[in-house]
């Protein structure tokens, strides 16, 4: 850089020479150096003030258009992380408890057209309606060349026929990915699977929802993806399920029923090893819901959890084994069993006369329904409430399937002491096979409560106390008796020590009093007598056995054989090996300090 | 000194664009294999339940019973029932061989020693 001397010798000699003061031309030159230092600070600090700006500006705008891209984009799952459950089906399968498949998914296809896409309207119609006999080819026609845009044709197609419609070869016809439930085993278990159904539906797919049974009360845990596709595990055994509904196929077919139900549970877990009501229908297609008429004619209707019947006889036990337990009787005690017994205008009868006195154990061992009446009075109403209500007979059964809460007991309106005779032999009180299984297995368990459940446990569960454990085995004991020279004596087994009640309870008519022909025959039993493991409810609508003379209707003849051919069939499967029962050592008594 | 390390940089930084450059395709690569192995994923695991629910399918216990009442001639085969538990006494264990009874080294039957007095 060229300097310029703030001295310039020519202009301070002239000036000199001219009698100026030099030091002005210095000052003048010293100004105009500062002015020049100044301008290029400031042109400096300009040119930095910019590029931090430009700086802050690209900064900010990266972050700025960074946000707004997040904002805009399509949200996608991170691609390297685990990707399990995302792939996992979108709804559970339902295992038995040995975990073979209930219900699973299948992966299918639905037909949808888009009649704007169309080339051949027409063509395609025909050719549709030939692929698929249910559709009309004119129905077709219409909406094809109609003004519709969008039309679903079919929900689930086969492999088979997206082939057949792929070969027609219009671009209007599109396929949506579908999952659809299938049910393998068909009609098994059909009331505790209950069945699946779409629910909103869009092209690419739909969603399945379920429509009764536990695939509605587990609905929303099939549908979690939290649980990375772990199957719902059922306490249900696939082998006694399928043996126990053969059987008792069978059996209602034999005996002219026109309904049966069964029910095994475990005493110790409550677990539901098999529950079954015929008739049934098939789950992977679930029949409408009757509109008109009585809904317990429906193939859909759930015998054992939501029919509420008077189960008879059955109920003896309870008036027993109170009575036991308070102390009131023994086995051997003698109560009166003089027929009638007149209770104001009302007379009950025994079904044969036993004799004006009998034992207890004899009341129960022949069914005396006077004698149990005279039980049912020594306990009196408020006690006998309150001990059924301690069963569980009150209120509906806590089953996880979502028709349980409709099985609600059906109870006297006032409980007269009429009702307290009555109740105690199963009649003006109705309850669902399932709530006569969980009070049997809680009072022959060794007296403990134990509620019904579906799912698969190992816990034994710790119920409230309802009888002492020595009431217990003196009532396995009776109701042993009842199997070995009683009214169910078809329903021995050698090997398994049945012990049981049957309950022969005459139809109520829809407008009041009872058929004389139609009859609820009902077995409750369990078994082994000696060390009980598992209870079973056999109940028939309306049986009548036809072999003999006369027809015969009791639960002796009808249920009770029904019931010791599935305990036959079935005590094997549920690994129970046969085995010669305990002598009662006549020289022990069982005691308890 | 200083230019020294301006020049050493350069190259330092040249390596480390190089090295952010393979990195980068070779994520993408990972990322593309792995998307195309949870694809497979999901088509084993689609046709794992095909298979599944066809296993379940063909042995629902209507159609095995079905199957083992057409093939009874065959098969014999019956629904169990507590007459087949059997003790562990009722098994006929094979007798032990004694050398003394088979010199000859070929062994005896059992059914020549329940035939023996």
């Amino acid at each position: 850089m060229i300097r310029t001397p703030l001295r310039p010798l020519a202009r301070i000699l002239s000036a000199r020479a001219k009698g100026e003061n030099p030091d002005v031309i210095e000052r003048e030159n010293l100004r105009l150096r500062h002015e020049e230092i100044r301008d290029q600070a400031r042109s400096k600090a300009e040119g930095r003030l910019l590029l931090v700006g430009m700086a802050f500006i690209l900064g900010f705008g990266a972050v700025g258009v960074r946000m707004g891209v997040m904002a805009a984009a399509e949200p996608s799952e991170p691609q390297s992380s685990y990707a399990g459950p995302a792939i996992a089906a979108q709804r559970a399968d339902i295992v038995d408890r040995q975990g073979r498949i209930l219900a699973t998914n299948l992966v299918t296809h639905a037909l949808y057209a888009q009649p704007k896409m169309m080339i051949d309207p027409a063509g395609a119609a025909e050719k549709l309606a030939k692929i698929f006999p249910d559709l009309n080819a004119d129905q077709l026609k219409k909406d094809f060349t109609g003004s519709r845009k969008f039309l679903w044709i079919k929900k689930k197609i086969s492999p088979e026929q997206m082939q057949q419609v792929h070969e027609i070869g219009d671009p209007g016809l599109l396929f949506g990915p579908r999952e659809m439930r299938l049910y393998p085993n068909g009609a098994l278990a059909a009331h505790v699977l209950g069945g699946a159904a779409f629910g909103r539906e869009g092209v690419d797919s739909a969603e399945v929802i379920g429509t009764a049974g536990v695939e509605k009360t587990f609905d929303t845990w099939l549908r979690d993806p939290a649980n990375g596709g772990a199957p719902l595990q059922l306490s249900l055994d696939l082998t006694v399920q399928s043996t126990i509904e053969d059987v008792l196929d069978g059996g209602m077919k034999l005996m002219n029923a026109k309904g049966a139900a069964a029910v095994l549970m475990d005493v110790h877990t409550g677990e539901v090893i098999a529950l079954a009501s015929l008739p049934d229908f098939d789950p992977n297609d679930r029949p409408a819901p009757l509109v008109s008429g009585n809904p317990s004619d429906s193939p859909l209707f759930n015998r054992v959890v939501q029919g509420v019947y008077e189960l008879g006889s059955t109920y003896k036990l309870f008036a027993l084994s109170q009575a036991l337990d308070l102390g009131l009787v023994t086995p051997t005690t003698v109560v009166d069993t003089q027929s009638p017994l007149v209770w104001g205008k009302f007379r009950i009868h025994d079904f044969h006369n036993y004799g004006p006195r009998n034992t207890v154990t004899d009341v129960i061992v022949k069914s005396s329904n006077i004698g149990t009446a005279h039980i049912a009075q020594m306990i009196g109403g408020d006690r006998q409430q309150t001990f059924l209500k301690s069963l569980g007979l009150f209120a509906p059964t806590p089953i996880e399937l979502v028709e349980a809460p409709t099985g609600k007991p059906l109870l006297p309106k006032k409980w007269s002491d009429l009702s307290t005779l009555t109740v105690s032999y199963g009649h003006g009180i109705s309850d669902s096979p399932l709530h006569l299984a969980a009070a049997y297995a809680s009072i022959v368990n060794g007296g403990t409560r134990v509620s019904p459940t579906i799912l698969k446990t190992s816990k034994v569960q710790q119920g409230a106390r309802v009888i002492s454990e020595k009431t217990s085995a003196t009532v396995r004991g009776i109701l042993r008796q009842v199997v070995v020279r009683g009214t169910a004596s078809f329903g021995d087994v050698p090997g398994y020590s049945v012990a049981g009640k049957t309950g022969t309870a005459d139809k109520p008519m829809p407008r009041g009093g009872y058929y004389k022909d139609k009859v609820i025959a009902t077995f409750a039993s369990f078994f082994p007598s000696y060390d009980p493991k598992y209870v079973l409810i056999v109940t028939l609508d309306e049986p009548v056995e036809a072999s003999g003379t006369e027809p015969r209707r009791t639960a002796g003849w009808t249920s009770v054989p029904v019931a010791a051919e599935i305990i036959r069939r079935v005590g094997p499967l549920l690994g129970l090996r046969p085995e010669v029962e305990p002598a009662p050592d006549p020289t022990l008594t069982l005691a308890t300090n | 000194m200083r230019n020294f390390l301006l020049l050493l940089s350069l190259p330092a930084l040249m390596g480390l664009i190089f090295w952010a450059y393979r990195e980068n395709y070779s994520t993408q690569a990972e990322v593309g294999q792995l998307r195309d192995l949870q694809t497979e994923v999901g088509q084993l695991k689609e046709s794992l339940g095909v298979l599944n629910a066809e296993w379940a399918y063909l042995n629902r216990p209507d159609r095995l019973r079905g199957l083992a009442d057409i093939n009874f001639a065959r098969l014999g085969l019956l629904p169990l029932t507590p007459e087949q538990f059997g003790e562990v006494a009722q098994v006929s264990y094979p007798v032990a061989q004694t050398p003394g009874l088979a010199p000859d080294g070929t062994g005896t039957t059992i059914a020549a020693l329940e035939a023996a007095p």
